[in-house]
C-alpha cells in the first residue's frame, strides 16, 4: 500500500523521465535517419504513458483518491483564484488579535462580477507548508472568514468557498481560543446568509475543519477530491489500532466524491483532467469555474429568503434513519421523516 | 433518564421522536452490532432522547445526551433529534435546553454524520431568528463534532464541574504531535477561564440555574392589545 501520492505514482514519473532523457538524446542527434528511429521510441512510450495513466485514474479505489486529494502538486486554492478570477485582494486580519494563513480570503471578480473567495491553504515546500500549517486552520482562520461571509451579506457578494484541509487545527493554542466554537459560529453565520453561497471541495475535506466552509447552497466535488468525517488513519487507528490499514478505513468510509454523490450529501462532481487536476491546471480551473458560474447561476432566481431557506432545507435533509411509524411502516427514510 | 428527573418538574418530560432508528447506510464493518448492544446495554434507541418537559411551570424544548449509547455519538438520528429539539423551541418560541455528552461525530456513518454538524446549527440559526433562547449544558465529556456544532453557539453554555470539553480527543492529539498540555487541558474550569463557556454549575443547582435563565430569556408573549 502506497503512503504518499508521489511513491504511488512513482512507476509513471519514471515512465516520464525515461521520456525526458530520449527526448534529449533525440534532440542532440545529428543523423537524421537515428532521430526519426528515436522519435518514434519516444512516440510509442508517450503512448505507452498515456495509456498507464488511463488505466492508473480509470478505476481510483479510496485509498488511492486519497493519495491523489493530498498530492503535493496538486492545484491549491491560491492556483484556482489565481486562474479563475480577476483583482483578488486579499483580506488577512481576524480583528481579533490574531492572523491565520491556512484560510485565505477577499474580494475577487468572476467575469466581472465581484464575488467573496474563501479557502483552506496548504504549502507546497517546508517554509510554505509551516505558513500555511498544512492547511490547518486555526480559530482565526474561520473567524476571518466570518468578517468576510458578514462583508459579502452587507454589499451582496455571492460567496465562494474552496475547501481543502485535512482536518482543523488540533493543537493547544487552538483549544484555548476556541476552535470548535469558531467552527460552529462559521457555519452558523454561513446559514444566516442571504446571498448564494457556492462550495468546491478540491482536495481534502476534512471533517470539522472543513464543514466550517462549507455550509453552502450548493457543494461540488472535484473528481478525485475526498471528504470524510475522519481520516482514514485515524478511523483505522480506533477501529482496528492499526492505522497503516488506512486503506480499509477508506473503502469503510465511503469518502469519494461518487459516494458523496450518492448518499445526496454533495450536488455535483467536477470532472479532472486525464490523470488528475495537477497533470492539468489550467483545465481543471477552467471545469471548477464552468461548474461554480452554472450553480450560482441557479441560485440568482432566488430570493434573499429564498436562498437561505434552499439552505436551511438542503442541510435539512441530511441524515439516512428509520421512522416506525411512517405510512410506508419500516421502510428506510431520508429527511425529515 | 436521572438528569430529566433532577432537571424538570416531576413527571412533566414527555418523550418525542421516538420512532427514529439509526440504520447502517454505509454497511459499515460491525457499526450493526454495535447499535444493539448499545440498545440493549441502555435500553435507550440512540444516544439522543428528545421531548418537551416543564421547568418550573415553563413549557421547554429538550434533548438530553447519553454518553452510554455508543459514546454519546452523533449520527443521523441524534442529528434529527437535536434539530427537531431546536425547531419545537423556535416555532412555540420556547427555551431550548440541552444536554450534551458526547465524543462527537459517529464515525460509521461517515459523511453523513460530519453534515449533522452542519444541520444541527442551522437549527440554532432557525432558533435565534425565531427568536427563542437557546441554553445548552455540557457534561462529561462534551468533545469534537458535537462541540464544534450546535453545542458551541447555544445562547448561554453552562457545564458540570470537571466535565471534559474540547475538539481534538487525546488519541487525534496524539497523532498531530501535541504532547505538551497544561494540566487541567480541556476541563471546564479550562475552558471558563479562557472565556469560552458561562458558569460552571454543581448539579444539584443546574434546575434552579436553568430555571431563572428561563424566566429572564423566555420569548415575550406577544403584547395584548389595550383594553378600551
Amino acid at each position: 500500500m502506497a503512503t504518499n501520492h508521489s511513491e504511488w505514482e512513482k512507476p509513471l514519473r519514471e515512465l516520464e523521465e525515461g521520456i525526458e532523457k530520449l527526448k534529449d538524446v533525440a534532440r542532440r542527434e545529428q543523423d537524421v535517419a537515428k532521430r526519426e528511429a528515436l522519435d518514434a521510441r519516444i512516440a510509442e512510450f508517450e503512448q505507452r504513458r498515456d495509456r498507464y495513466i488511463e488505466v492508473m485514474y480509470a478505476n481510483l479505489g479510496p485509498w488511492e483518491k486519497v493519495l491523489v486529494a493530498r498530492a503535493q502538486k496538486r492545484p491549491y486554492t491560491l492556483d484556482y483564484i489565481q486562474a479563475m478570477f480577476t483583482d483578488f485582494v486579499e483580506l488577512e486580519g481576524d480583528r481579533l488579535g490574531f492572523a491565520d494563513h491556512a484560510i485565505v480570503g477577499g474580494p475577487a471578480a468572476l467575469d466581472g462580477v465581484p464575488v467573496m473567495v474563501v479557502g483552506h491553504q496548504k504549502g507546497r515546500n517546508i517554509q510554505e507548508r509551516q505558513l500555511r500549517n498544512f492547511g490547518m486552520a486555526k480559530p482565526e482562520g474561520y473567524r476571518k472568514a466570518i468578517r468576510l461571509y458578514d462583508m459579502a451579506e452587507r454589499f451582496k457578494l455571492p460567496v465562494i468557498t474552496f475547501v481543502d484541509t485535512p482536518a482543523a487545527d488540533p493543537g493547544v493554542e487552538s483549544e484555548t481560543r476556541g476552535i470548535s466554537e469558531a467552527i460552529a459560529a462559521s457555519m452558523l453565520k454561513m446559514f444566516d446568509l442571504t446571498v448564494p453561497v457556492v462550495s468546491v471541495v478540491i482536495g481534502e475535506g476534512g471533517s470539522g475543519g472543513a464543514i466550517g466552509i462549507a455550509a453552502s447552497n450548493r457543494v461540488l466535488m472535484q473528481e478525485h477530491a475526498v471528504y470524510s468525517v475522519i481520516p482514514p488513519e485515524g478511523c483505522a487507528a480506533i477501529l482496528w489500532r492499526m492505522p497503516e490499514r488506512a486503506s480499509d478505513a477508506a473503502k469503510a468510509l465511503q469518502l469519494t466524491a461518487q459516494s458523496a454523490l450518492e448518499l445526496g450529501l454533495i450536488d455535483e462532481i467536477v470532472p479532472e483532467p486525464k490523470g488528475g487536476a495537477h497533470r492539468d491546471p489550467a483545465e481543471a480551473a477552467a471545469g471548477v469555474k464552468d461548474a461554480i458560474q452554472r450553480n450560482l447561476a441557479a441560485i440568482s432566481c432566488l430570493s434573499a429568503d429564498e436562498v437561505r431557506e434552499d439552505r436551511y432545507e438542503k442541510f435539512r435533509r441530511m441524515g439516512l434513519f428509520e421512522s416506525l411509524v411512517e405510512p410506508t411502516s419500516s421502510s428506510a427514510t431520508s429527511g425529515t421523516g | 433518564m436521572q438528569r430529566i428527573d433532577a432537571t424538570f418538574d416531576e413527571g412533566s418530560f414527555q418523550e418525542l421522536d421516538i420512532e427514529l432508528r439509526s440504520l447502517n447506510p454505509l454497511d459499515f464493518p460491525e457499526y450493526g452490532e454495535k447499535l444493539r448492544a448499545a440498545e440493549d446495554k441502555t435500553g435507550l434507541c440512540d444516544s439522543m432522547v428528545s421531548g418537551v418537559a416543564r421547568l418550573t411551570g415553563y413549557p421547554v424544548s429538550v434533548a438530553v445526551a447519553d454518553f452510554g449509547f455508543m459514546g454519546g455519538s452523533m449520527g443521523a438520528v441524534a442529528g434529527e433529534k437535536v434539530a427537531r429539539t431546536l425547531e419545537r423551541a423556535a416555532d412555540q418560541r420556547i427555551p431550548a435546553i440541552i444536554f450534551c455528552a458526547s465524543g462527537g461525530a459517529r464515525m460509521q456513518e461517515g459523511l453523513l454524520s460530519l453534515m449533522q454538524m452542519a444541520k444541527t446549527t442551522a437549527a440554532v440559526e432557525r432558533c435565534r431568528r425565531a427568536g427563542a433562547p437557546y441554553f445548552a449544558v455540557f457534561t462529561d465529556p462534551t468533545m469534537a463534532g458535537v462541540l464544534a456544532s450546535y453545542a458551541s453557539v447555544a445562547d448561554v453554555i453552562l457545564s458540570e464541574p470537571k466535565a471534559l470539553i474540547g475538539f481534538a480527543g487525546a488519541r487525534v492529539s496524539k497523532q498531530a504531535g501535541v504532547s505538551k498540555v497544561p494540566d487541567d487541558f480541556q476541563t471546564a474550569e479550562f475552558v471558563l477561564s479562557h472565556g469560552m463557556i458561562d458558569r460552571i454549575v454543581p448539579r444539584k443547582e443546574m434546575r434552579t440555574t436553568l430555571a431563572t435563565l428561563a424566566r429572564h430569556f423566555a420569548a415575550p408573549v406577544p403584547a395584548m392589545s389595550p383594553v378600551i
